[in-house]
């Protein structure tokens, strides 16, 4: 990692468009967080708090973007460096995003009310969690270029999805039973489709992870890549 | 500074020998006196200056590699930043990040809004942060600027205090629940032979049913212990050397004993070794040998895989044929107490605990467990812990990248 290149501009440059990445992705995963435990314990307050951090972390995704085509432009990056610079730029994009659908988690928190008595709720922070540990891991990969990491992430996708469609089952039989209940079950239902979304995110990136890391695309089983291009 | 004033002999003895050549060379003695005063007397005044001061590399400028040498083997994780990249991170520190970090922003480490707060604040300073190295564990970071661009920061554990208060709650809570049935069908039971009136054959059938449930009481307690015993020391990793290849092999027969051994088939790679705690890890293998020789089919064969994985992980496979589990279950399998089906599992005498023990002793051991599963072909649970890297077993010698890649 980190062969020393001619131009020490470049070197700073990508150090620096990695930390930016860091950041947006610690920000994120503190949204993802953030915004299951305000659902669950009724925080209104920490609800608050994920909508606006969510500006934070756009203003820096616009700063990655200025950095990368800087880069770009003026080192004309080569071979795996460029690959890092796309990848950065794609990553910031979906981290982005998981950031609007904790946003949008958090909106429905503030939705939700006598949510003691609601038992349906208690299934979703088990998936909040498999999906906020898929962030961490996704972010931890990334910094790490450790591309056997990044595959782990991928494999998990597949227990946030089993989790999603039997999370759907029970709140759809919960809402047959109770349709009282119908309009919370279905704010419910968005959260956790909104978990499920940004389990497909982190998978998104583990894939650019990978791709950074090793220049291929994971293999659809979870034997090994045909061939490393090593780092 | 305040030493001896040292006093210059051959300056001295230069001065007299020359006035005692000029005198005889003819100068007025008066005229030679006064040229050795003003000889001696610029010598003295001149030695009165300090010496040069010696070339000061020892003091000021601490090298890197010196530096780096003396926080190498703390046991706190401790990094040095300069302008904000990371230029010297300990054993420790490596450890919790890997070694990637070095050279790198150090916002690549510590990427927590908290953490970055701290960093962008100048004069340093103590901040608590969530989710550093794993999920949910509890760093507090401390950083102290230096001179100009150079930080130390430090990083102090405290999960492990943080989760103490929330394990005992937890443990009230599950235990009350589950401890009541049984008790509640003993009480009654023993009331009714109280009461007397039933004939032999009933009093025969109670009492094996108090049995039973006194039983279940016992086992369910047993793991209620070691449930909240692993809890608790879910953050500290254990140390010890264990020959992992030995010990599946002896936990799995032990699990399966004389009665169901043939049903066994067992395939363990040799000299597979791992950290990891002896009890915790034979505790993990029975549990899931006996899972899978329970609830697989009552004829078919119970297959206990142990290999290496190509990323440097021991891989445990325990594959069972039986009638699998709906993919709705699959989530909830290590949840305490989740049944997929309650009247059976109560039957078969589980706790409901089994697999919340494996997940918890797992990520003791920084692994990870997978449950995989077909409706009517049956159920794979697969573990994985990393191999370690003190006294590798013989097939491993070469460097982590080129590693030879086994199919498996």
């Amino acid at each position: 990692m980190g062969a020393e290149h001619t131009v020490k501009a470049f070197d700073e440059d990508i150090t620096r468009l990695r930390g930016l990445i860091a950041e947006m992705g610690g920000l994120a995963e503190a949204a993802v967080t953030n915004a299951m435990d305000a659902l669950v314990k009724g925080d209104d307050a920490l609800a608050d708090q994920v909508i606006k951090g969510d500006k934070r972390i756009d203003a820096l995704e616009s700063e990655v973007d200025k950095l990368a085509v800087r880069i770009i432009a003026l080192r004309a990056p080569m071979a795996d460096d460029l690959r890092e610079v796309i990848a950065a730029l794609k990553i910031a994009g979906v981290v982005e995003r998981i950031g609007d659908y904790s946003k949008a988690i958090a909106k429905a928190a503030r939705k939700i009310d006598n949510r003691k008595k609601f038992e349906p709720l208690t299934l979703l922070p088990a998936m909040g969690e498999l999906a906020a540990e898929m962030v961490h891991d996704v972010l931890t990969a990334y910094a790490a270029r450790d591309a056997g990491l990044a595959r782990e992430v991928i494999v998990a996708d597949t227990k946030v999805d089993n989790f999603y469609d039997s999370i759907f089952r029970n709140f759809v039989s919960h809402m047959v039973e109770n349709p009282a209940t119908i309009s919370t079950s279905a704010q419910l239902l968005f959260v956790a489709r909104n978990i499920e979304r940004i389990g497909d995110h982190a998978t998104n990136v583990a894939e650019m992870v990978h791709f950074a890391a090793t220049g291929t695309y994971p293999a659809d089983d979870d034997g090994e890549p045909l061939h490393q291009t090593g780092d | 500074m305040r030493q001896e004033r040292p006093i210059p002999w051959p300056g001295f003895v230069l001065a007299l020998v020359g006035t005692l050549l000029v005198v005889i060379g003819g100068v007025t003695p008066w005229l030679g006196g006064a040229l050795l005063l003003l000889w001696l007397g610029s010598l003295w005044l001149a030695s009165d200056r300090p010496p040069p001061p010696p070339p000061r590399q020892v003091s000021g400028t601490f090298s890197r590699e010196k530096l780096g040498e003396m926080i190498e083997h703390s046991g706190t994780p401790l990094m040095m930043t300069e302008r904000n990249r990371v230029i010297i991170a300990n054993e420790a520190a490596r450890d919790v990040f890997g070694a990637h970090i070095l050279g790198q922003d150090v916002r690549v480490a510590l990427r927590q809004p908290e953490a970055i707060a701290l960093i962008d604040r100048d004069e340093g300073g103590t901040t608590s942060v969530r989710g550093l190295a794993r999920r949910r564990d509890i760093w507090r970071i401390s950083r102290h600027p230096m001179d100009g661009e150079i930080a130390m920061i430090e990083l102090i554990n405290r999960t492990a205090e943080a989760d103490i208060s929330r394990a005992h709650t937890d443990f009230v809570a599950n235990a009350s629940h589950e401890l009541r049935t049984p008790l509640a069908s003993i009480i009654g039971y023993v009331e009714t032979l109280a009461d007397g009136g039933a004939d032999k054959a009933t009093t025969t059938r109670f009492y094996d049913t108090i049995l039973r449930e006194a039983r279940r009481l016992q086992h369910l307690v047993e793991d209620l212990m070691s449930l909240s015993r692993v809890e608790a020391e879910k953050h500290d990793q254990p140390a010890a050397l264990i020959a992992f290849s030995a010990l599946v092999e002896r936990a799995a027969r032990d699990a399966a004993g004389p009665d169901r051994a043939e049903r066994l088939t067992l395939e363990c790679a040799p000299n597979i070794a791992i950290k990891g705690e002896q009890h915790q890890l034979e505790q993990l293998v029975r549990n899931l040998v006996d899972n899978a020789l329970k609830y697989g089919a009552v004829d078919e064969i119970v297959q206990v895989i142990l290999d290496r994985t190509p990323n440097h992980e021991a891989r445990l496979t325990v594959t069972d044929r039986g009638e699998g589990i709906a993919a709705e279950h699959l989530p909830h399998l290590t949840r305490r107490f989740y049944r997929t089906d309650p009247s059976r599992s109560r039957a078969s005498g589980g706790t409901g605990l089994g697999l919340a023990i494996v997940k918890h002793i797992v990520e003791r051991h920084r692994g990870r467990l997978d449950i995989a599963s077909k409706v009517g072909q049956g159920t794979t649970v697969t573990v994985r812990i990393p191999l370690t890297e003190e006294a590798p077993p013989l097939e491993h010698t070469g460097p982590l990248k080129h590693r030879q890649t086994k199919t498996s």
